[in-house]
């Protein structure tokens, strides 16, 4: 078993007995702690597969993870007003269903990905950068300006969506239906970087030439890399919601695709368990340093700017060495 | 006579006044090597290109395997069969060589729209890829990354991934650029042999091999063609000589 | 809506644009020139906007605050540049975007912890308060149209300096070919430097004129550069010509959309619908335009090809 191995089960086995643990010792805010972890994680997971795998610096993540959080947001409104959607040409009614409110996130979101990514990936280098950017930020505006779901001052959502027959209001409860989603993607992402895909992604990450030279188009295989990344992101955003029951035009800021970032670059960029343990270094970092003073954003600067100049790979890199080529 | 496996009709690009290709029009037939050779700047590099996708020519055509070609880019003309090597190696560098070959092979196939199975295990994939890494003698370096190979096994690599595309011709830039005289002889007796499996069309700057290997050799200088025949018939050409010795030697 | 009204507007967008002008040049000259990207731009603006509000208060100049404003941007810039900045020209755009996204962190934060979280007010001076009556009888805010001038009499400054100075051909050259500019013997690191100091000072000056106009507070500056990213992706990196026509672009486009959509959308819709919707679709406008511009040109207006 490799150290990437054991670490990766490591962090999962951590983010299980620490709820529990909690559980056990009736510590609520814990077990809340570690879904917020876990929730962010998801959403590093598919920032991951487009900027670690895919080579694609996407500034812009956070309008997926904000279009799952309204798409949540809009759908439990409406229930919970009993007001439709939409009478015409059809009735569409508000949901708190969560495995509906999950589907619709992740259909919106991977179409918003489709759609931004058909334009971006025109282009490359810096100029897509800047145009991610620039389209989380068209969101973020639209989201402030369009009053009908609160505009600048959010959504508040009252209940808690439901799952089967679960109380989702008890926080170990909603802890676990997070931790399952996010098993659910990390053995998806684990497929997906072993499969055919994942070969000819890695291989445009590193010289869209060689890709071309045997028969493949870069642009198909990124397209597609970031319709999924952003479907997951999107997913992630819908349990954020879920989880504060709250959804405002903060999701869509450029803090926090820039935190969506940080996750990713924390753990170890490209590695697929990476973003768990960003995401987990990330909310430790928040509640330790976030206690010793207001401005610990400048410990959080420092902390990034001495991982991207002297620090290798993340915490992934750190403890165990160079990346296997793609096992 | 066949039909040409490859061929050019009167390929024209210009950029801007440099007139990088002119009125060029060559053939490749099964079987055989075909050389082009050229001071530097005769326009090779941008004939290669036009050929093999990358740059759309200004006028003229380019026709392989019988279907006009001209309207495809890169990707389609790999898949139509033509496998190109480059003048500076183009892997990915972090994968190992087994990986690169395997790209190959897959890229042929096709099959890369697939997510949840692992394309390692894929033993048809495998045997396609060890196949081809035997045949230009990597197969004990398959564990190495790209990047850690010296230049020669660069060069054996790119030419193991042109073998998995089963291309119906070959496209190499200079393969020789770089080799030893021992990495030289090998890669000539190898490109030798290769011509049965497809034809080759050749730039090189080695005259040595150029007149060991080649069946044609075409001359280009200044964007245009100015001979093309035999070993013989180009090695006694008044006119080539003035292309690469200057005037004053011509005569 | 009368015609006055529009011109007003009209000019408002040229400000706007001007000032965005100042921004989208610094940027583009670092990525021409170093082929760096640069996230912490928009903290040079802010601190510029600081510096002048700070000595604003303390000495009651408006020419005082200029000038510290220059200065603070600028020396932060060269101090950026050397601690941090320059260990970056050979890493890929991931780790620039990180690093640089890290002094925003670092800026932002140190910014509030010395200021505070309210916003400072910075004052116009005397001589440039109150209005001015121009041509055709339209009455207009004077320290608006000083911003318009001043905008573009930098906009003049840097077209001839960079067309006929030696610092403008260096730059240039630099753009065109850096290793070949380090090998002719010309001193890179010291230019990389001067660059980098001259489109902080730009982005200061910028924030330190807006700060009179609209508050000076900590991320004030982000959303300023991210609409110098979209000027620059219209216009084409490495090209002020194109930062300076795509920033008149993004400021006319983002400024009469505002005024003039609510009226177009009040034409089909109810009064209070229409500036709802208007308000919506403005706010989308730029974003718009880039993506059209990005669907013809893919590198720009005047971006090389």
């Amino acid at each position: 078993m490799t150290r990437e191995t054991l670490l990766n089960l490591a962090l999962l086995a951590l983010l299980l007995l620490i709820p529990l643990a909690a559980w056990a010792l009736d510590e609520p805010f814990l077990i809340t702690l570690t879904t917020r972890a876990v929730i962010f994680a998801i959403a590093g997971i598919g920032l991951n597969l487009a900027l670690g795998f895919g080579g694609l610096v996407s500034l812009g993540h956070a309008v997926f993870f904000g279009i799952g959080g309204y798409t949540m947001g809009i759908l439990a409104s409406h229930a919970q007003s009993y007001t439709p959607l939409a009478e015409w040409p059809l009735l569409i009614e508000g949901t708190n269903s969560m495995p509906v409110i999950w589907i619709a996130a992740i259909l919106f979101s991977a179409l918003a990905a489709l759609a931004i990514g058909a334009l971006s990936l025109r282009t490359t280098g810096v100029y897509f950068i800047m145009i991610t950017l620039a389209f989380g930020q068209m969101f973020y505006f639209f989201a402030i300006s369009w009053p009908a779901y609160g505009g600048e001052d959010g959504l508040s959502i009252y209940v808690r969506n439901r799952f089967a027959g679960l109380n989702m209001m008890d926080p170990i409860q909603f802890f676990a239906i997070c931790y399952a989603l996010l098993l659910a993607t990390l053995f998806l992402m684990s497929r997906l970087v072993r499969s055919p895909f994942g070969l000819a992604l890695g291989a445009a990450r590193q010289n869209t030439d060689r890709v071309q030279a045997v028969g493949q188009m870069p642009y198909r295989l990124f397209l597609t890399a970031f319709t999924i990344s952003g479907a997951i992101t999107g997913l992630a955003g819908a349990l954020f919601a879920d989880l504060n029951r709250f959804v405002s035009p903060t999701m869509f800021s450029w803090q926090t695709s820039g935190e969506i970032m940080v996750f990713v670059i924390l753990g170890g960029v490209g590695r697929v368990y990476g973003p768990v343990a960003g995401a987990a270094l990330f909310i430790l970092l928040e509640h330790l340093l976030g206690g010793l003073s207001d401005y610990w954003h400048i410990y959080l600067g420092a902390i990034l700017l001495g991982v991207v100049l002297f620090g290798r790979g993340g915490l992934y890199g750190m403890l165990t060495g160079r990346q296997v080529a793609h096992d | 006579m066949t039909d040409p496996v490859l061929e050019t009709r009167n390929l024209c690009k210009a950029f801007g006044a440099l007139e990088a290709s002119k009125d060029v029009s060559l053939t490749l037939h099964s079987g055989e090597i075909h050389a082009l050779i050229g001071p530097n700047g005769a326009g090779k590099s941008t004939l290669i290109q036009q050929i093999a996708g990358g740059l759309r020519p200004d006028s003229g055509a380019v026709i392989f395997d019988g279907q006009d070609v001209t309207a495809l880019n890169t990707a389609a003309r790999a898949r139509r069969g033509i496998g190109r090597t480059f003048q500076i190696s183009s892997l990915a560098t972090d994968y190992t060589v087994l990986q690169n070959v395997m790209l190959g092979a897959l890229g042929r196939r096709g099959n890369i729209w697939r997510f949840l199975r692992s394309v390692m295990a894929d033993t048809t994939l495998l045997a396609e890829a060890e196949q081809a890494l035997e045949q230009v003698g990597l197969a004990d370096s398959r564990a190495v990354r790209a990047s850690e190979l010296s230049h020669g096994q660069r060069r054996q690599l790119e030419v193991a991934v042109a073998l998995t595309l089963k291309p119906k011709a070959f496209l190499m830039d200079e393969p020789m650029a770089g080799l030893g005289i021992e990495g030289s002889a090998r890669m000539l007796s190898f490109l030798d042999a290769l011509r049965h499996q497809a034809p080759i069309l050749l730039i090189e700057h080695d005259m040595d091999a150029v007149f060991a290997l080649a069946d044609r050799i075409s001359v280009l200088a200044y964007g245009q063609v100015i001979a093309s025949g035999s070993v013989s018939e180009i090695r006694a050409d008044p006119i080539v000589r003035a292309a690469y010795l200057g005037d004053e030697d011509a005569a | 809506m009368t015609t006055t009204l529009l011109i007003e507007q009209t000019l408002n967008g040229m400000q706007f644009g001007v000032m965005l002008f100042l921004m989208a040049a610094g940027l583009t000259l670092v990525f021409g020139v170093m082929g760096l990207i640069n996230l912490a731009h928009g903290s040079l603006y802010m601190i510029g906007a600081f510096a002048a509000a700070a000595t604003s208060a303390a000495t009651g100049s408006f020419a005082l605050a200029l000038i510290a404003s220059l200065m603070a941007a600028a020396i932060a810039g060269v101090l950026v540049e050397m601690l941090v900045i320059r260990r970056l020209y050979d890493r890929d755009h991931l780790d620039q975007v990180l690093a640089t996204f890290a002094l925003i962190l670092i800026f932002s934060e140190g910014t509030r912890w010395a200021f505070g979280s309210f916003p400072l007010f910075l004052d116009p001076p005397e001589i440039l308060s109150g209005t001015v009556t121009l041509p055709f009888g339209i009455i207009y805010s004077k320290y608006r149209l000083f911003i318009i001038l001043v905008g573009l009499a930098v906009a003049a400054g840097l077209f001839w300096m960079v067309a006929r100075t030696r610092i403008g051909i260096q730059i240039r050259a630099g753009e065109n070919d850096r290793e070949m500019v380090a090998a002719l013997g010309v001193n890179i690191s010291r230019l990389y430097t001067l660059v980098f100091a001259l489109g902080a000072a730009l982005a200061g000056l910028a924030g330190m004129l807006i700060g009179a106009i609209q508050s000076v507070q900590v991320g004030m500056g982000e959303p300023v550069l991210i609409l110098a990213f979209v000027v620059i992706v219209i216009g084409g990196i490495g090209s002020i010509k194109g930062a300076f026509i795509g920033a008149l672009l993004v400021g006319l486009t983002d400024t009469l959309g505002r005024f003039l959509l609510p009226k177009g959308f009040g034409l089909v819709m109810d009064p209070a619908s229409a500036t709802t919707v208007g308000a919506s679709v403005a706010s989308m406008a730029i974003y718009i335009l880039m993506a059209a511009v990005l669907i013809f040109r893919p590198r720009g207006l005047f971006g090389s090809a």
